[in-house]
């Protein structure tokens, strides 16, 4: 009794202590630089017009955004769980692709369709002549917006979906009996049941929007800067730290307003009652409304989610050599030179910020965070999975990284380990902390469900069989986690693969990443850096497909994870 | 043999065992019957060492193990929703209580063996358990919590995840294996039913309190009082007090007091019951002086197996009779019942 309750103590001790020195230290400092002396100084430079103008922005955008968004996102949940049509399957795994894409990967796919180098450009001056691109919307609104509803309408359509399909059929059966038409039936009974999925995913997105970074930092160019984007710009192009400060207050002020508005809003408010257990069964579009219906809806979707990865693919793939030089002639055709260029050391130094020194930083940097945060990850469950007071007193200083941003965690980071003697004046040991952090609540809600669901009479069982706790761990609990737990790895791999926010701070010029590289050599003219940044982008894609397709396969089914 | 001393906790400030002290001897099949929130399965996962009393010991043959871990007890547990272990097959699980006791590997293959022979099951030895039948988890759960041959058995209602139907074929072959196993047995249940049908002897629980021992028969034939009789729904209970002239009062109608029944100790003026077993009901008017006789209207009347259930009302009281014979609802009938089938109860 007495060893298991310092057992207890420890699942606590260690990842509260790693929270307390690399989360709210960080965000400690972060509140105590606006409070400082420094901030005067910081001020100075500063007014407030340009603290109001991405805060205004910022919410605009996230608002059109999520309209964009839920424009297209609940026809096309309709569309899946009503409708049985063929490739039903394959389009909904597509739709569901851009959630787990790094942001890097979708901006520079979104480069290639709408770029100055892009296809659509490409193609217009093709056909019409022209010796420049005619279309900018790289460094535009409507670009940012499209990349964001590229983005999240596979919350959308997830969260509900999800719930549509399972939304008791007997409802709307008794709503019909009972003599409502099907308008009376959808506005008085369906709608009202699905109404809290639909206000969560709007939330959810908007929040989503709210936060967006590398998307806007590569598409939205200078005169588009979000919140975060200017914290960026703030901390690592002017060296104003107290300024990236306050606004990173403000950032998660409104960051945590809308978490708290989702989390009430999520909470059910009918039970388990209205959602039934089986899936309804889809049918086949019978009406000619009914086939129009499918038929748009399916080639719109096609074209959102195939044409920036197919693009992005294909461009990596083919050289065009036309924005080179004064030569009138473009050069095309299919080329493998940007990939095997990834792989060529052409300075001859390791530490050169070549694509190969990026990858295998981003490779070193990727395992260690898988490590760290799984570890961490598994014994912060189990510390959660209690149910004593102790878990009630600690559970919300877990739950507060959830909504923290990887920017003003990089910011933090920058602001407090800049003088540490153990870190150098570098960083490289700091990202794959930073990622853990990252990772952490995604490991988190991946295992404590797996614990929760081991009845307590199995280890009970073990025990009165004469197994010892540890015995118990390992025979009982480690085989039934070990799917769970694999998820965890795969998951803190994928996501420390793609990471950009953090790393953006913490990667300097001599220890790139992945998408750090891919951000410094896509805006770098010259069509091989070009083209290297879209083999890298395009390498990430699928790694990140592989990753998440290993995840679905093995997670148990009907576990959210956001 | 176990001896439990004295056993007091709490679950939620609430008093949960007020109390408790009962002996298991060698080879006894012990039922704790008592329904939910008696404090039956509490009982036995102290027992288990699974909890802690706040009062109370626990004793092995003399020796005190209140403060041993479960897993050093040596008694085998066989719970409600069986506690398979869904990663490991039908004769992983069987083999798991083996394991911890460090049994050489061709013994323990040996056992499985037999314990997957014995219930006719050896064809499963492979199989994951999660695609077991309800029956078939059931006889493996057993199997495995008798493999590593505990010195004491316990069951917590090993039959209560089953249908009806289920259960009652597999009381008889539960009996046989418990008898055979000749083990000390605990058998935690809320099924009278079940109770009576395998225990030697039988402790009633209620609110955390041993209200009444004994066996079966003893049980069913002197129930302890009021509370018993209903909570085994052995008949109409009706209140009743001692009248000055030493008869028996009660709502629906006086008799002289039957002094094999009644004790003394029932004073005069106090309130108990009086338990009238349907069965024991006798149609028309008594022949002799000492018996309860009423007149009674028929309100339904319904066939049941190889006899009449008839609900009967009297003086607002409803009192229900076994008869061969049917009645139309409305008729007026006489029932009386023997002094000597009247039991007086204290509530």
């Amino acid at each position: 009794m007495k060893r298991s309750k310092i057992t207890t103590w420890l699942f606590w001790l260690i990842p509260l202590v790693f929270l307390a020195v690399f989360f709210y230290q960080p965000l400690l400092n972060i509140f105590r630089l606006v409070f400082s002396d420094r901030f005067n100084q910081g001020w100075q430079f500063f007014s407030l017009e340009t603290l109001l103008r991405p805060l205004l922005f910022t919410l605009w955008q996230a608002f059109l955004s999520t309209v964009l968004t839920l424009v297209i996102g609940l026809p096309a949940a309709y569309l899946f769980a009503k409708f049985d049509f063929p490739g039903r399957k394959g389009l909904r795994a597509l739709s569901l692709l851009p959630f787990i894409l790094p942001t890097v990967v979708v901006a520079t796919a979104f480069n290639t369709l709408l770029g100055p180098r892009g296809w659509l450009n490409l193609i217009l001056m093709d056909l019409f002549n022209l010796s420049n691109p005619p279309l900018s919307l790289l460094n535009s609104l409507p670009g940012i917006l499209l990349a964001h509803v590229f983005y999240n309408t596979s919350i959308v359509i997830r969260l509900v979906e999800n719930s549509l399909t399972r939304l008791n059929p007997h409802f709307e059966e008794a709503a019909r009996a009972l003599g409502a038409n099907p308008w009376r039936v959808f506005r008085e009974v369906s709608l009202p049941l699905l109404m809290p999925s639909i206000l969560s995913a709007t939330l959810l997105v908007f929040l989503f929007d709210f936060t967006s970074f590398g998307v806007v930092l590569m598409l939205g160019g200078p005169q588009y800067a979000t919140l975060e984007v200017e914290i960026y710009n703030q901390a690592m192009n002017r060296f104003n730290l107290p300024m990236a400060s306050l606004l990173s207050i403000i950032q998660l002020a409104v960051t945590l307003l809308i978490t708290s508005l989702q989390n009430r809003i999520s909470t059910p408010r009918y039970g388990k009652a209205a959602l039934s257990a089986e899936s309804k069964t889809r049918v086949k579009a019978k009406t000619r409304l009914e086939k129009l219906y499918v038929a748009v809806s399916v080639i719109l979707l096609l074209i959102l989610f195939v044409a920036p990865i197919l693009s992005l693919v294909s461009r990596s793939l083919i050289t065009m050599e036309a924005e080179r030089g004064e030569r009138g002639e473009i050069e095309t055709g299919f080329t493998l030179r940007y990939y095997t260029e990834l792989f060529q050391n052409r300075s001859g130094s390791v530490f050169y910020a070549n694509p190969l020194a990026a990858i295998r930083n981003s490779l070193v940097f990727s395992l260690l965070t898988m490590l760290i945060a799984s570890a961490l990850g598994l014994l912060s469950a189990y510390a959660l999975a209690g149910s004593g007071r102790l878990t009630r007193f600690l559970e919300p200083l877990f739950m507060l990284p959830l909504g923290a941003s990887a920017v003003i965690l990089g910011l933090g980071f920058l602001i407090s380990f800049n003088r540490a003697v153990w870190v150098g004046g570098h960083f490289p040991i700091l990202i794959p902390i930073a990622h853990s952090l990252i990772a952490l609540p995604f490991v988190v809600r991946t295992i404590l469900p797996a614990i929760r669901s081991i009845p307590a009479s199995l280890r009970e069982a073990a025990q009165s069989m004469g197994a010892n706790p540890w015995r118990v761990f390992r025979e009982v609990d480690l085989p039934i986690l070990l799917r769970a737990i694999i998820v965890s790895l795969a998951f803190s791999f994928t996501i420390s693969l793609g990471e950009f926010g953090a790393s953006s701070f913490l990667s300097s010029a001599q220890t790139p990443t992945i998408p750090t590289l891919i951000f410094r050599y896509i805006s770098l003219p010259g069509a091989l850096n070009y083209g290297q940044a879209l083999a890298m982008s395009t390498l990430l894609l699928i790694t990140s497909t592989a990753g998440s397709l290993l995840i679905e396969k093995i997670r148990f089914p009907g576990e959210e994870l956001f | 043999m176990l001896t439990v001393k004295e056993i007091y906790k709490e679950y939620d400030a609430l008093p949960l065992l007020n109390g408790l002290s009962f002996e298991v001897a060698q080879g006894e099949l012990v039922c704790l019957l008592g329904s939910s929130g008696s404090g039956k399965s509490t009982m036995l996962r102290i027992i288990a060492g699974l909890e802690e009393p706040a009062s109370g010991r626990i004793f092995w043959n003399g020796q005190d193990i209140t403060q041993l871990p479960a897993h050093q007890r040596g008694f085998g547990l066989m719970f409600q929703d069986y506690a398979l272990f869904p990663h490991k097959s039908v004769a992983e699980n069987i083999a798991f209580g083996l394991r911890m006791a460090h049994t050489p590997k061709e013994e323990i293959d040996q056992i499985v063996r037999q314990s997957l022979e014995s219930i006719r099951m050896l064809s499963f030895s492979d199989r994951p358990v999660t695609e077991l039948s309800g029956g078939e988890q059931q006889r493996v759960a057993l199997a495995r919590a008798l493999a590593p041959d505990p010195r004491l058995l316990m069951l917590d209602e090993p039959l209560g995840a089953l249908d009806h139907n289920l259960r009652t074929e597999l009381i008889n072959e539960l009996r046989q294996r418990l008898h055979a196993s000749q083990k000390p047995v605990i058998y935690v249940t809320h099924d009278q039913e079940e109770a009576f049908a395998l225990a030697d002897r039988l402790l009633l629980l209620h609110e955390g309190r041993l209200i009444q021992e004994g066996s079966p028969e003893e049980v069913f034939r002197r129930p302890a009082n009021a509370w018993v009789a209903s909570f085994l729904g052995l008949g109409n209970l009706i209140p009743a007090a001692r009248a000055k002239n030493g008869q028996i009062e009660t709502e629906i109608g006086t008799l002289a007091l039957p002094t094999s029944s009644c004790p003394e100790t029932l004073h005069q003026g106090e309130q108990f019951s009086l338990l009238l077993r349907p069965e024991d009901a006798q149609l028309g008017l008594p022949a002799q002086e000492n018996a309860l006789s009423i007149q009674a209207q028929v309100l339904d009347c319904i066939f049941f197996r190889d006899y009449f259930r008839i609900e009967v009302t009297i003086k607002d009281q409803s009192l229900i009779i076994y008869s061969q014979q049917a009645f139309q609802p409305g008729k007026e009938i006489f029932v009386h019942w023997s002094e000597e089938d009247i039991l007086c109860l204290p509530n």
